[in-house]
């Protein structure tokens, strides 16, 4: 009815269809990386070495993307790298969202000792640098995967924690909480039904954030070779890789650099673009 | 049954002045009721009027109890409530509801006007829910269409409906209405007081009317009561007060309604 009729005058945001588009693709590679994949991603071929892309002269048929140094398909190498970058993303993303967003819930709508103590832990754990932290657990930790995704969740709910904290103070305030209350829904049942929904969008917008985030953090990780084992294919290996080539062969830097860099722009611009589309305000 | 439908004894209600705590100990307290004694017979309609600051709203938030108080007895129905706890207070949520002061900020802005007065009912375990919000609905004159609206995209006066209807969907006893048609025009001021009055009467409720505009509560109000300073100066039938006002603070209130005056002759 009334909605209806508002959605269907609703203009089609090109943020969202972008942004969202570019992840689809994406993720339909990282899904089909091994059907779309022209190579092996490890497979080595020293005969057929920085190889460039096929646009320019000297390149060869499989390789569309041109190869590194020692002969790995660059293309194959970006589409696997796609499956760790868009797990790590998927994984760590819920995971802080959910620790950082409960934490802060509590400790903004709950407030009292609650609010201290999870307070406390925030001032904390933000007086730590990030990527020191980030190393140290994984030194102790160890390298993997696990560990990069328990790296992340453990550094960055504060940054959830934070906002939601403060949102569902400003919400608790708000008189729709008060006629909840005469209504006589419990705390519990006005945090869930009365305040989560109000904070739902920023919560939305702060876990496409950190869907970026993650994947950064990962390309940072896999960079100074902290991530997974050298050999799998990671974005920031990649980058880390062709570095060192970039006098010789650029592609082996720039494929994987663009790639990174749309996929984390495309996360930032969906969390704005769906903060728009499910507030019934903006509509 | 006691014939009172609240009793208010010796209320008193402050809160701590955080801006002058000291450094180490309790912040000092700010006095805002002190000591309230009054009845609010069953089916009666009771202005509270007072200045600003005169704690005619903390009064109101310490009846329904969305703030504690300090000491003193507020006797709903012959029972103490004012010192239960959430989970007691609960069964008797539905018989005291309250209307907002702004419709905008008391209705939830994420959820539909079903939703909204729908909240109320589930709660309470009522059944026939969707027959009741109709019948809410149409109570304060909304048409069914509004049931898939959000509150923004109403009107003021439309909203404060769905406040109204909201109220009511749980047939209480009592209803707090807390500077209810402050934010509204006129026009919509007028059709909300015919609306409350129309409900006063046909739903036998007992009405609990804050309000800062004196014209308003002689208008609705059967009794009123005036508040200063966290003291009650005057209580009187509405008719008494208004003749022959017996506070000094009460002659300063209704010497300060604007009146029109006519010149004459300025018609032509």
């Amino acid at each position: 009815m009334a909605d209806g009729r508002a959605a269907a005058k609703r203009p089609i945001n090109p943020r969202l269809w972008l942004s969202g588009g570019w992840l689809l693709i994406l993720v339909v590679a990282a899904l089909a990386a091994p059907l779309l994949a022209p190579q092996d991603p490890l497979a080595q071929d020293l005969f057929a070495s920085r190889l460039p892309p096929m646009w320019q002269g000297g390149s060869e048929p499989g390789f569309p993307l041109g190869t590194d140094s020692l002969g790995r398909d660059v293309l194959s190498r970006v589409l696997y790298g796609a499956r760790i970058a868009l797990l790590v993303a998927l994984v760590a993303g819920s995971c802080t969202c959910a620790l950082g967003a409960v934490l802060g819930l509590i400790a903004g709508y709950y407030r009292g000792w609650a609010d201290v103590v999870i307070s406390r832990l925030i001032e904390i754990w933000m007086a730590f640098p990030p990527v020191l932290f980030a190393i140290l657990l994984i030194a102790v930790m160890g390298t993997g995967l696990t560990s990069i995704i328990v790296a992340i969740v453990v550094i960055d709910w504060t940054r959830f924690a934070r906002v939601i904290r403060a949102e569902a103070m400003t919400q608790g305030a708000m008189d729709y909480v008060a006629s909840a209350k005469v209504a006589g829904r419990g705390r519990f049942g006005i945090m869930i039904r009365e305040i989560l929904p109000n904070v739902l969008p920023t919560i939305v917008v702060l876990l496409t954030l950190e869907m970026g985030i993650a994947v950064i953090v990962e390309a940072i990780l896999s960079f100074v070779n902290l991530s997974i084992s050298t050999d799998d294919p990671t974005w920031g290996s990649m980058i880390a890789e062709g570095r060192a080539a970039i006098h010789h062969s650029w592609w082996v830097l720039v494929v994987p650099l663009i790639t990174l860099f749309l996929t984390v722009l495309s996360f930032s611009q969906l969390g704005e673009g769906l903060k728009d589309h499910f507030d019934p305000v903006l509509r | 049954m006691s014939e009172m439908l609240f009793e208010i004894r010796d209320l008193r209600l402050s809160f701590a002045d955080l801006a002058h705590k000291p450094l180490f100990g309790a912040a000092p307290r700010i006095e805002v009721l002190k000591g309230l004694n009054f009845d609010i017979p069953r089916g009666d309609v009771i202005g509270i009027v007072g200045g600003s600051g005169s704690g005619k709203s903390t009064l109101g938030r310490a009846m329904v109890r969305l703030l504690d108080v300090d000491s003193g007895k507020i006797r709903f129905e012959g029972t103490d409530i004012s010192q239960m706890d959430e989970v007691a207070l609960r069964p008797l949520r539905r018989r005291i509801q309250m209307i907002f002061q702004d419709p905008m900020s008391s209705l939830n802005p994420r959820h539909r006007v079903a939703t909204l007065i729908a909240g109320p009912l589930h709660l309470h375990g009522f059944d026939q829910i969707t027959e009741r919000v109709d019948f809410a609905l149409s109570q304060v004159g909304l048409p069914l269409t509004f049931r898939n609206r959000y509150p923004h995209e109403l009107s003021g006066g439309q909203r404060q409906r769905v406040g109204i209807a909201r109220a009511i969907a749980t047939e209480p006893e009592f209803i707090l209405a807390d500077e209810v048609v402050s934010g509204l025009d006129v026009s919509s001021q007028a059709q909300v007081l015919n609306l409350l009055e129309k409900l006063v009467s046909d739903m036998g409720l007992t009405l609990g009317f804050i309000s800062h505009d004196l014209s308003v509560v002689r208008r609705l109000c059967k009794t009123t009561l005036v508040l200063h300073q966290g003291e009650i100066v005057e209580q009187a039938s509405t008719q008494a007060l208004f003749d022959a006002p017996q506070a000094q603070y009460t002659r300063d209130l209704l010497d300060a309604i604007p009146l029109p005056e006519v010149t004459p002759g300025w018609l032509d």
